[in-house]
């Protein structure tokens, strides 16, 4: 095997990845109250517990409303915009294209803090509809991104062949381009619902009164008590976020394997 | 008869109206007004519409606004540091030892940890580091230790190691990425004409490389300046960065325009030395 | 029953013989076509009449605007001025959905999520036959580009040349008028090119339509095209039959890209109703006919002889000595197997700047017949109705 030495220190490196959600699961079955070595014994309580919390479930239900919302505004404007810049050259691309993709630069605080002056300004109360706007702007940029890889891999001939052969601008998208980029699509639903579902700035400075997942865990964090119910949460919570990464994953290749293309692998 | 031209960026600029204006709508619009209420005069809980230098003067005398921006920047500078160093091995494995088929695999495997809840993972460090901690009770109920060992949390050092773990995969992405790109066969040229395997890497590899490990420079150092959930959780309140500031100034204390001048000067700031550091890299970013 | 393909071949007389070119109906009219891009003029006024049921080929260089002009015909771009008309009608306005044109596109365009079938299917989606129907009119179209079989296999998985027949199977199921091809073959390696081109030549026949060919390969053009235009630089230099463009280049820029030509450079003594008297390096005075004078390059508008390495000939060595014979000493010999090619510099005068004027002879080889060594002093025979004169 090549490369001896380089590849324990990439699997060291994943260790260190990998070493605080291990944790995880090992406090979220711990029977003792506080989160140290040793390790007391076996005990599904804080699952019960989680199970149980009234808030919990409101913000719960409040964080899927945010991140299926967002996931679908997001994709669908992230459609537009790939579309415009893989297939189109018009005027004041680069900035036009700069300003939607800025927000992956931009320091969230920056973004949620500007944003919830102008929303006050204007009147808006905060509510689980303010951080949809707010997670729907995050989120635009990586769905562009994904979709942008998608669109640029088709054969702009693939389009005019389609209306060669009798169909219209609008049924040729519809026949040859969306089936092509439906694995992006996808693919940018998922990618964008994740984000919005571990989002927390955005969400403490718009969300008011109403509990996210992650609001509602920042503000658990400061009683200890609480400390081994929300292990229990963050255990739920990484497996469904690596859930949805591997449905990502999957129809990101099929996508790739589907137009016939290399597979140069990851999502970025 | 239209030009063809003509007729395809009007039909481009159409597509991309909507999330075009919805960025103008919540992006473009709020920092505009940021960067106008930080020309305005401060009314006790109301604006006075008033231009003024005022904030900005204030911001520049602020011995604290000085000391938050002073750690942010460094705190920021030794993640980057940190965090691409530890990254460019990784990549460079990927990269070139790895098999194609593997690739995906590998690459998989590294961003899944990013994609989990940021807060819990911040969070599990301080579990980790904590006086009661991970570390702490381990060594302890190994014997190694009676006391626990204080250093570990509530200091820049906790911050940098959870904000470098954080920050990982994004500090490998781009890299891993110019590695790619590099045709195999320069690397063959550079042992024919008679370098060594090291001499090779050094003349030819890392070169070639730069664009990435730049663009891996800029994406952790630039989010890192404003974070605000680490210096939160693991400094405990005892350590603030600036966006702690511009969150108390804006919010707790009510200062709009003067949080407005921070958030504008610490924007600034960090875009200037993004700048500077790209020109002074100039030539890194002319090969290709 | 579908209609059997080879019905429509308006090519055939009543006896099913081949009718020829020149007198059969225009299908491509294009009047004063020009192009712009922006600042870029594309294609600056072509005017050219395109037959039905001709293998008509658009040659130049990339950049010459062949493929604009293939694409202004298919209906992808529109055009800055002028007309096009196709079977009669004018095109203006006219959406590539709506005309009786179908393309074979550079990369061949097959929908990488259908089948082979699918894709053969895809125009026949408003057709209002039914689907046994259509799937019938599928396989013979498959099977009259050999796919037959091949309708349930996934296109991703297809060879280049099987690409290239479905592309193909796809156009003609519609029964278009006319059939585009945007350098169908430049992706196929050499063998499978030389096949396909064969192929394609049959397929033309037995279908009858016009085919408009762009290629940027010479010989392809002249291999399969009952027609072709030369363009340079958004114009048409030369439109005429592959014979007439190798024997008789209307300017120097078309011989040198057609084929291989010898350029000397020539003096002119004087001209009368038959001809021009040229006086040539080793070629002494020599009167070229008046057919034969054509244009010189407008960048460089000395006048020159041009032959083609065929044109002249080694001759033996006990052949008699004439005053249509030069000699020289071969400089390089080229070896192809079937032919060879010879590099002779010619004894010149000091008239032409004394420098020695090189050619390049070709010839068939003999079996038997040894290639002469490096060095060794020819004679070469040449007739005045082989030289062409641009001026």
């Amino acid at each position: 095997m090549r490369g001896g030495g380089l590849r324990a220190y990439a699997i060291a490196y994943l260790l260190f990845l990998y070493a605080p959600i291990l944790l995880l699961p090992v406090f979220a079955f711990n029977s003792g109250t506080i989160i140290a070595f040793p390790l007391k014994g076996f005990t599904t309580e804080w699952f019960a517990q989680m199970w149980g919390n009234a808030t919990l479930r409101r913000a719960m239900l409040n964080s899927l409303t945010i991140a299926v919302s967002s996931a679908v505004f997001a994709t669908c404007l992230g459609l537009f915009a790939a579309r415009a810049s893989t297939r189109f050259a018009f005027p004041g691309k680069g900035p036009i294209m700069g300003l939607i993709m800025l927000p992956l630069v931009l320091p969230e605080i920056i973004v949620s803090i500007s944003l919830l002056v102008v929303l006050l300004g204007i009147g808006i109360p905060l509510s689980v509809f303010t951080v949809i706007l707010g997670h729907t702007l995050i989120c635009m940029p990586y769905a562009v991104a994904i979709l942008t890889t998608a669109f640029s891999s088709l054969d702009r001939s693939l389009e005019e062949a389609a209306q060669d052969l009798g169909e219209t601008k609008l049924s040729a998208f519809r026949l040859v381009i969306l089936p092509l980029v439906m694995p992006g699509i996808i693919s940018a639903m998922l990618m964008s619902f994740t984000i919005s579902l571990d989002e927390f700035i955005i969400a403490f400075f718009l969300a008011g009164n109403e509990p996210t997942l992650p609001t509602y865990i920042f503000s658990q964090l400061r009683f200890p008590k609480s400390i081994p119910m929300i292990m229990a949460l963050g255990t739920v919570l990484v497996a469904m976020s690596i859930l949805l990464l591997t449905v990502a994953e999957y129809f990101r290749r099929r996508g790739v394997a589907r137009t016939g293309q290399k597979d140069s692998g990851g999502f970025i | 008869m239209a030009s063809a031209s003509g007729s395809e960026s009007a039909q481009g600029l159409r597509i991309v109206a909507p999330p075009f204006i919805y960025a103008l709508l919540m992006l473009a619009v709020p920092l505009l007004t940021i960067v106008a209420f930080s020309f305005f005069k401060d009314g006790y809980q109301t604006i006075i519409r008033e231009f003024t230098f005022e904030n900005y003067r204030a911001v520049w005398a602020d011995p604290i606004f000085r000391t938050l921006m002073l750690r942010s920047l460094l705190v920021a500078g030794m993640v980057t540091v940190v965090t691409v160093a530890l990254a460019f091995p990784v990549a460079y494995f990927l990269s070139f030892v790895v098999r194609p088929d593997h690739k995906s695999l590998w690459l998989f495997l590294i961003t899944i940890p990013f994609w989990t809840s940021y807060l819990i993972r911040v969070f599990l460090w301080k579990v980790i580091l904590g006086h009661n901690g991970v570390i702490n009770s381990g060594l302890k109920s190994l014997g190694l230790i009676d006391q626990p060992l204080t250093f570990l949390l509530y200091n820049t050092g906790s911050i940098i190691t959870t904000l470098a773990h954080a920050y990982a995969p994004f500090a490998i992405l781009p890299i891993y990425v110019a590695l790619e790109k590099i045709d195999r066969s320069l690397l063959e040229a550079g042992r024919d004409l008679g370098e060594s395997r090291l001499m090779t890497f050094w003349r030819v590899t890392l070169p070639l490389a730069m664009p990435g490990v730049l663009a891996a420079v800029l994406i952790v150092f630039i989010p890192t300046i404003g974070d605000y959930v680490t210096p939160t959780i693991i400094g405990g309140g005892k350590i603030p960065m600036v966006a702690n500031l511009i969150q108390a100034q804006m919010l707790d204390i009510d200062n709009k325009p003067l949080g407005s001048a921070i958030a504008v000067t610490a924007m600034l700031i960090v875009t200037v030395l993004a700048l500077v550091f790209l020109f002074l890299n100039r030539r890194f970013l002319r090969m290709r | 029953m579908t209609t059997p393909m080879t019905s429509y071949a308006p090519a055939r007389d009543a006896e099913g013989r081949p009718t020829p070119i020149a007198g059969r109906k225009p299908m491509i009219q294009c009047r004063g076509v020009q192009k712009y891009y922006g600042d870029y003029h594309a294609l600056r006024g072509i005017d050219l009449t395109i037959h039905e049921a001709e293998f008509f080929s658009l040659l130049g260089p990339s950049g010459c605007g062949k493929t604009t002009l293939l694409r202004t015909i298919a209906g992808f771009e529109d055009i800055s001025s002028g007309v096009v008309l196709i079977d009669g009608k004018d095109m203006a306005g006219v959406p590539a959905n709506a005309r009786p044109t179908n393309m074979v596109f550079q990369s061949y365009a097959i929908f990488p999520h259908l089948t082979v079938a699918d894709n053969v299917a895809f125009g026949l989606r408003r057709d209002p036959r039914s689907r046994a129907e259509k799937a019938a009119a599928v396989d013979e179209a498959l099977g009259m580009v050999g796919l037959k079989g091949y309708g349930a296999r996934a296109a991703h998985a297809l060879s280049g040349g099987q690409r290239q027949r479905v592309a193909l199977a796809r156009a003609l199921i519609l029964k278009p008028k006319v059939l585009l091809l945007d350098e169908p073959l430049s992706a196929l390696d050499r063998k499978m090119r030389e096949q396909m081109q064969v192929e394609l030549i049959k397929l033309q026949r037995q279908v009858g339509i016009t085919f408009v060919l762009v290629t940027h390969d010479q010989e392809e053009a002249l291999v399969m095209s009952d027609r072709i235009a030369v363009m340079f630089e958004g114009n048409i230099a030369q439109l005429a039959t592959a014979e007439e463009l190798y024997t008789r280049p209307a300017s120097r820029r078309v011989a040198d890209f057609i084929g291989v030509m010898n350029f000397m450079p020539a003096r002119i003594l004087g001209e009368t109703a038959t001809g021009v008297t040229v006086e040539a390096p080793g070629f002494g005075q020599v009167e070229i006919p008046a057919a034969n004078v054509s244009h010189a390059d407008p960048g460089d508008p000395a006048p020159s002889i041009g032959f083609r390495p065929e044109a002249v000939t080694l001759l033996a060595a006990t052949a008699p000595a004439t005053d249509r014979v030069t000699e020289g000493i071969i400089d390089e010999v080229v070896y192809y197997g079937d032919m060879s090619y010879y590099d002779v510099i010619l004894d010149s005068p000091d008239t032409f700047g004394g420098q020695p004027h090189e050619i390049r002879i070709s010839m068939r080889n003999v079996f038997g017949r040894e290639l002469p060594d490096l060095g060794t002093r020819v004679r070469v025979g040449w007739s005045p109705g082989s030289l062409i004169l641009f001026r």
